[in-house]
């Protein structure tokens, strides 16, 4: 099978990117998009589907299987995992970084402001978590973020550097919110409400984005209502 | 220098310690350190979530005796041993398992949700251990650990105690008479080099760039940092143990895991002998079947396979799991397996075969996970501790957390204060993308004399081989990565016996007398030396 891969390329932030086409053939029905550009990269000499050498596409990955969210690009349009990017959907990919997230090069993005936020969110726990029984489901859920950004993307509320920090820091958070005692979540509590509650428009264009397919609506809606409720009750909602 | 590299900044006259690699093993050391309000840095290519811990699915190996089968941190010690064949040092496997109790409840109370029930963990059936003894997260386990520890350290680094360097790589140690004082990295991003000072503690993974695409492991786990410290002199123990885990099956670029988890919770390994369904682990070994350790288990798939009443071919059959224990315990593999796959393995069985998913053996350490340079630490899959000749399953992920804790209480208590801070040494050239793996031929070498069943001729042969090589070989980076794997072909070599994941042809039996002993690997003057190390007594603790 022949594809034509229309692949982003740009040396820098500084300079100016476009797409060039590259020729990809495979007889692997489980090519990826990944599996594709690992290829690519592999060869002695990259060369363009006009037979110019190129430089290497940068771009990143580690798990090749869905598990670690490093290889998230924009392909066709739609953010998703390259490694879960099936060849066969189609015969010419676009693929392009995240549009999100300063460009180190080509298809390797900056996504700091992820992790960043996180911190000045403050998402941890001073005190003891325990996944007890009824929460050991949600937190189980809220723990396979990959952190990848794919719901980021899509939405139409997160700018980097914004005071909206969206779903990738909602999903962490809401693991804590469930495991905290009585009184131990009172700083992320209210930094809930203003960096996820306050700037979430619930366009919830980021509901099928998930790559993990996490329960974005759910985590929210419990979390949300636990924000909510501990302004109303106090501590009482964790009890 | 204070983290910007501009001024000098005094920290309280508090050591410093560099942390190489951010997933379990460099994370539990981190946060080790932290705890003991000891400053330290964690450099890694990529941010933890993108850590090869991520991966690791089917559990982690506590005595808790939560199940009523009165389990214990001896019977723990017995089985690792066994598993092991005997070549681990008795007194770290000791350490690690009588302190393996507190090591998952310290993860509990991080919130990492392991499957409970009425308040206690629950345990399943791993390979090797004849008792429920591994707590677990469905088949995610590895990421459910790393997102609690995430959690946790990212409280210290809020308050600069770590501080983080992702999208950062080694550049080179800086070692000199047997001291190590302290490393350069490289910004990824940016080319800027910088000079960290302070006691190394490296948590680097496995060396899957010596497999390219036979591994199940992460591409970020190349090994290149193990390949550079034993170029800089530090030995290499026991790297002639791969483990090939039984249950893979190959998907573009690299292999899949079927987890052990699968088999623990009933999964039946057949082959067709004669086109009726053979049920050999359950056959050949009646009391643990197809929860073999995992070195026996792959050996009888490739018997199987080359088998002439049989087809070549093994599979993994699940479809008699029952239907709460796929949406409680395995939703996640399930979906691995139709995603990559394209086999629902609740309906169809699936067919696999043995795919190299550990190394065994790595960086040497001692009891307290120092190396043989002092202040250089290494814990983890990169570290040769705790799993002998064969690695039970379940294990991994407690030596990585506990590995990495022992460490970081080693370096703290020898971590120098005089040796500390950074600076910015200069930019160098910006290289975003390295090769994934060893080139083709060197690969084709390691691949065809390193596989589950190896020979002295072929062994001797590709070591010659490679030789050539890497002679020839013009980037420092491959040349390094082609010395390890030469450094692997001789000591396979040199061990002239069968032992766990190591089978010889020419030498089909097991030999105590010269052989239960450790691998050491050296690098001096372009040659490298191997010998054998005795294996430290057992102190009278119990076990």
């Amino acid at each position: 099978m022949k594809y034509i891969l229309e692949i982003w390329r740009q040396k820098s932030i500084d300079e100016k990117g476009d797409f060039r086409k590259y020729l990809y053939e495979t007889d692997s029905e489980s090519a990826t998009v990944a599996s594709a550009l690992a290829e690519l990269n592999s060869k002695a000499e990259l060369t363009d589907i006009n037979g110019e050498i190129t430089d290497k596409i940068a771009w990143e990955c580690s798990c090749m299987q869905k598990k670690c969210g490093a290889c998230a690009m924009v392909i066709n349009g739609r953010p998703c995992l390259a490694c879960d990017a099936k060849l066969y959907e189609n015969k010419t990919i676009r693929i392009e970084p995240l549009r999100k997230f300063p460009i180190i090069a080509d298809l390797m993005v900056n996504r700091d402001i992820i992790f960043d936020n996180l911190s000045r969110m403050k998402v941890w726990s001073e005190k003891e978590l325990i996944a007890v029984d009824e929460k050991n489901d949600i937190m189980y859920e809220a723990s396979r973020c990959l952190q990848c950004g794919c719901c980021l993307e899509v939405c139409p509320n997160f700018v980097s550097g914004g005071r909206f920090f969206g779903m990738s820091a909602m999903v962490p958070s809401s693991r804590l919110l469930t495991g905290m005692n009585k009184g131990d979540a009172h700083d992320l509590r209210k930094q809930f409400g203003k960096k996820i509650t306050d700037g979430c428009g619930k366009s919830f264009a980021c509901r099928n984005i998930c790559p993990t397919g996490i329960d974005i609506e759910k985590l929210m809606a419990r979390s949300d209502a636990a924000v909510l409720w501990s302004f109303f009750l106090g501590n009482r909602f964790f009890e | 220098m204070n983290e910007s590299g501009n001024n000098t900044e005094y920290n309280g006259g508090k050591p410093e310690v560099n942390i190489i690699g951010a997933g379990l093993a460099g994370l539990s050391a981190a946060l080790t350190l932290a705890r003991m309000d000891i400053p330290c840095r964690l450099i890694s290519p990529m941010p933890s979530e993108r850590a090869q811990s991520v991966m690791a699915e089917g559990g982690i190996n506590a005595s808790l005796d939560t199940m009523g089968e009165s389990d214990s941190p001896d019977e723990h010690f017995a089985d690792t041993m066994k598993g092991g064949v005997y070549l681990a040092d008795p007194n770290a496997v000791w350490n690690l398992c009588s302190n393996a109790p507190k090591t998952v409840e310290m993860l509990c109370s991080l919130g990492a949700a392991l499957k409970m029930k009425d308040g206690k963990l629950v345990l399943r059936n791993f390979g090797g251990q004849k008792k429920k003894r591994t707590a677990y997260a469905k088949s995610s386990t590895g990421k459910i650990l790393m997102t609690a520890l995430i959690d946790a350290v990212r409280r210290y680094e809020a308050e600069g105690i770590v501080k983080r360097y992702s999208h950062h790589r080694l550049y080179s140690f800086d070692i000199a008479d047997g001291n190590c004082r302290g490393i350069d990295v490289n910004d990824l991003h940016t080319g800027r080099l910088i000079r960290m000072n302070g006691s190394v503690i490296l948590a680097s993974g496995g060396m899957n760039s010596l497999f390219p695409g036979l591994t199940t492991g992460s591409t970020v786990n190349t090994g290149d940092v193990t390949a550079m410290a034993f170029i800089n002199g530090v030995e290499i123990a026991n790297p002639e143990f791969i483990q090939y885990h039984p249950t893979t099956f190959p998907i573009t670029g690299k292999r899949c895991l079927v987890s052990e988890a699968a088999r623990g919770e009933g999964g039946r390994l057949f082959a067709l002998r004669k086109g009726e369904p053979w049920y050999f682990m359950e056959e050949k070994y009646p009391e643990l079947g197809n929860l073999m350790p995992r070195d026996v288990v792959s050996r009888e798939i490739e018997l199987v396979k080359v088998d002439k009443d049989c087809d070549g071919h093994v599979y993994l059959d699940m479809t008699g799991l029952d239907r709460l224990v796929w949406s409680d315990k395995l939703s996640d593999l399930r979906e691995e397996c139709i995603r990559f796959l394209g086999t629902d393995p609740a309906i169809k069985p699936v067919e696999v075969s043995p795919g190299i998913h550990y190394f065994m053996g790595g960086i040497n350490v001692d009891e307290k996970h120092r190396t043989n340079i002092s202040r250089l630490y290494a814990a983890g899959e990169c570290a040769c501790q705790y799993h002998g000749a064969n690695r039970l399953g379940g294990n991994s992920m407690l030596g990585a957390v506990f590995g990495g804790y022992t460490a970081a209480c080693t370096a703290a208590s020898e971590a120098d204060e005089n040796n500390t801070g950074i600076e910015e040494l200069s930019q160098c050239r910006r290289e975003i993308m390295q090769p994934v793996g060893i080139p083709d031929e060197a690969a084709k070498l390691l691949r065809d004399s390193l596989g589950i069943f190896r020979s002295g001729e072929t062994l001797e042969a590709a070591e010659e081989r490679m030789q050539e090589l890497i002679e020839g070989e013009k980037n420092e980076l491959q040349k390094r990565r082609m010395i390890l794997g030469r450094a692997v072909l001789l000591a396979a070599q040199n061990r002239k016996e069968s032992r766990g994941a190591h089978t010889r042809t020419d030498y089909p039996e097991k030999d105590d007398v010269n052989f239960r002993r450790t691998t050491i690997v050296t690098y001096s003057e372009k040659e490298i030396t191997v010998s054998l190390r005795d294996i430290p007594e057992k102190r009278g603790e119990s076990g």
